[in-house]
């Protein structure tokens, strides 16, 4: 807006002010009665849905899924696409999320025409349209993501009758562990804080995947209690990880 | 007998004046008067009535309509929040060993009420998240954001940061399985993060690792430092509002006929 635009809005405006109602009571009538159903629909909600705890928070299980409140969804959602494209990492978990915010700051002053009417401001209107149609998107797939609690994948048709039954049963136990509340395996899983497990057997050699499930680097637990009590499961549970090319 | 400013009242709402044969008074002080002596005796030594008067008799343009309730009702999803808040950190303790877990179950099971306190205070952080979201698209959709109210706009979008930055360290105050895990994974993201980001995660789990002192840091994050930050900047939001004005709708057009000078441009 230049000057001459400006001093026309406020002139326009002080015009339509004087024209107006005062505050009390008018509008804070209004704000009233909004209150009111604002606290009606809390009270509702709280009768009608409660406030359940879930068991005691306990650090040393493993099969436990991290799930935010339904207003981050959209943000989960965000670092889990942007993870998988493993150059972008750093930069996109934040980065995406910053620039968003950099530009939400930032708009009143690149949007700087005068016309208010959001039938004449085109771009303002696809970029709202586009943005609530993102956020719903990305809301609903993040509230639909796989339970990270079981490994759905098909054993690789080049395996060994006795490999694909060591796949399957070790993809059992990563999913009983909860593996999968950190590393991403192929499209299960969160991605995050630790490192995808898509392709892990082409980099590391069984006895280093061993001997990290032992002495892992935290917050990872250890599986040194799985090895000790279940040497088959954790034998599988190797196995599987290997075999993951 | 000191008088207050008539309020501009529809004329039903107004008092009627006094008919002959009405009871007298006497020297007895109505309660009326004796509220209006109280009010003059404050306002002799603050002041503040002008201030009062430039709050709540301020015009608003004509036109408005319910999607200007939105912003005020946030106000009031925050107030609910902070009053419910307050009785839940009569009964919370912020001990990750044995307490944090603990007391809230004890406020879920056998404190008077607790689990109603406890469930308007879960439910009402969402009601005010969608609140906002709400009102910021009002905001947009109707350009209230340009010139003059640039500021207004940015103080906006800080609330809303620290709106969720409020959801997200309440979250793991509960201490359940869900609070925990998803609260060590959000503060590991944030270690992702360019510059600042491992500073702030460190600071949020006060260490490398989380672990007993992280509860009680966002236990005091959450009730303390956002809360008051929040304040301050809902304090300056409403200034500027009240200051600038609200926007008169986009549609609604001043008549060709009214002359812009002849109107007195004192309020603005
Ligand atoms: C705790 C959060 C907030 C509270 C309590 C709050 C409160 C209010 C109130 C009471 C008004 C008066 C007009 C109305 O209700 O529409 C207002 C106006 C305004 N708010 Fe907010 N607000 C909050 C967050 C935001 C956010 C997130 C934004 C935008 C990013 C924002 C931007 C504005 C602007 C630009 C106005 C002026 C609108 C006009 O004059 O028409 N506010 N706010």
């Amino acid at each position: 807006m230049n000057q001459a635009e400006k001093e026309t809005y406020l002139r326009e405006y002080s015009i339509l002010k004087n024209e107006g109602k005062p505050f009390f009571p008018y509008a804070v009538a209004k704000d009233s009665i909004m209150a009111a159903i604002v606290i009606f629909v809390i009270m509702f909600l709280s009768l009608m849905f409660g406030a359940e705890l879930g068991p005691k928070a306990d650090p040393t299980t493993t099969t436990y899924v991290p799930r935010p409140d339904w207003y981050f969804f959209f943000l989960f959602e965000v670092l889990r696409v942007m993870k998988n494209v493993p150059v972008f990492t750093p930069m996109a978990t934040i980065g995406v999320p910053t620039i968003c915010m950099i530009l939400l700051f930032l708009l009143p002053f690149y949007d700087r025409s005068p016309e208010r009417r959001i039938e004449r401001r085109p771009v303002a209107l696809s970029a709202a349209i586009f943005t609530i149609a993102a956020m719903a998107y990305l809301t609903y797939s993040g509230a639909n993501t796989g339970s990270p609690n079981s490994v759905d994948m098909k054993p690789p048709a080049n395996l060994t009758a006795a490999q694909k039954q060591t796949f399957t049963a070790g993809a059992l136990v990563v999913g009983q562990s909860g593996c999968l509340a950190c590393h991403v395996i192929g499209s299960n899983g969160n991605n995050g804080p630790g490192p995808p497990l898509t392709k892990i057997g082409s980099k590391l050699p069984p006895a280093a995947i061993a001997s990290t499930l032992v002495n892992p680097t935290a917050p990872m637990p250890s599986f040194k209690s799985l090895a000790q009590q279940t040497p088959q499961k954790f034998q599988n549970l190797v196995g599987f990880l290997s075999l993951l090319q | 007998m000191p008088r207050l400013p008539a309020p501009p009242l529809p004329k039903v709402l107004q008092p009627k004046p006094p008919r002959p044969g009405d009871e007298e008074n006497g020297n007895v002080l109505s309660p009326v008067e004796a509220g209006i002596t109280v009010v003059d005796w404050l306002d002799e030594r603050t002041s503040l009535s002008p201030g009062l008067r430039w709050l709540l008799w301020r015009k608003v343009p004509r036109g408005i309509n319910w999607a200007y309730t939105l912003g005020s009702a946030t106000l009031f999803a925050f107030l609910s929040q902070a009053v419910t808040g307050v009785f839940l950190a009569m009964y919370y303790r912020p001990d990750p060993a044995g307490g944090a877990y603990e007391s809230m179950r004890y406020i879920n099971d056998d404190v008077f009420l607790g689990k109603f306190v406890h469930g308007m205070h879960k439910w009402g952080a969402s009601v005010m998240v969608i609140l906002i979201f709400l009102h910021m698209g009002r905001v947009f959709l109707y350009g209230a954001y340009k010139y003059p109210r640039e500021l207004t706009w940015i103080i906006g979008v800080t609330l809303l940061i620290l709106t969720l930055m409020m959801g997200f360290t309440g979250y793991l105050l509960p201490f359940d399985q869900k609070a925990y895990w998803a609260s060590v994974v959000g503060v590991n993201i944030n270690s992702g993060g360019p510059f600042i980001g491992p500073f702030l995660s460190d600071f949020l789990r006060a260490g490398p690792e989380f672990g007993a002192t992280t509860l009680s840091r966002f236990y005091a994050i959450h009730m303390l430092l956002i809360p008051g930050a929040i304040i301050a900047l809902i304090g300056l939001h409403l200034y500027l509002v009240t200051k600038l004005g609200i926007t008169a709708p986009p549609w609604i057009k001043v008549d060709n006929g009214s002359e812009p000078d002849l109107v007195q441009r004192t309020e603005a």
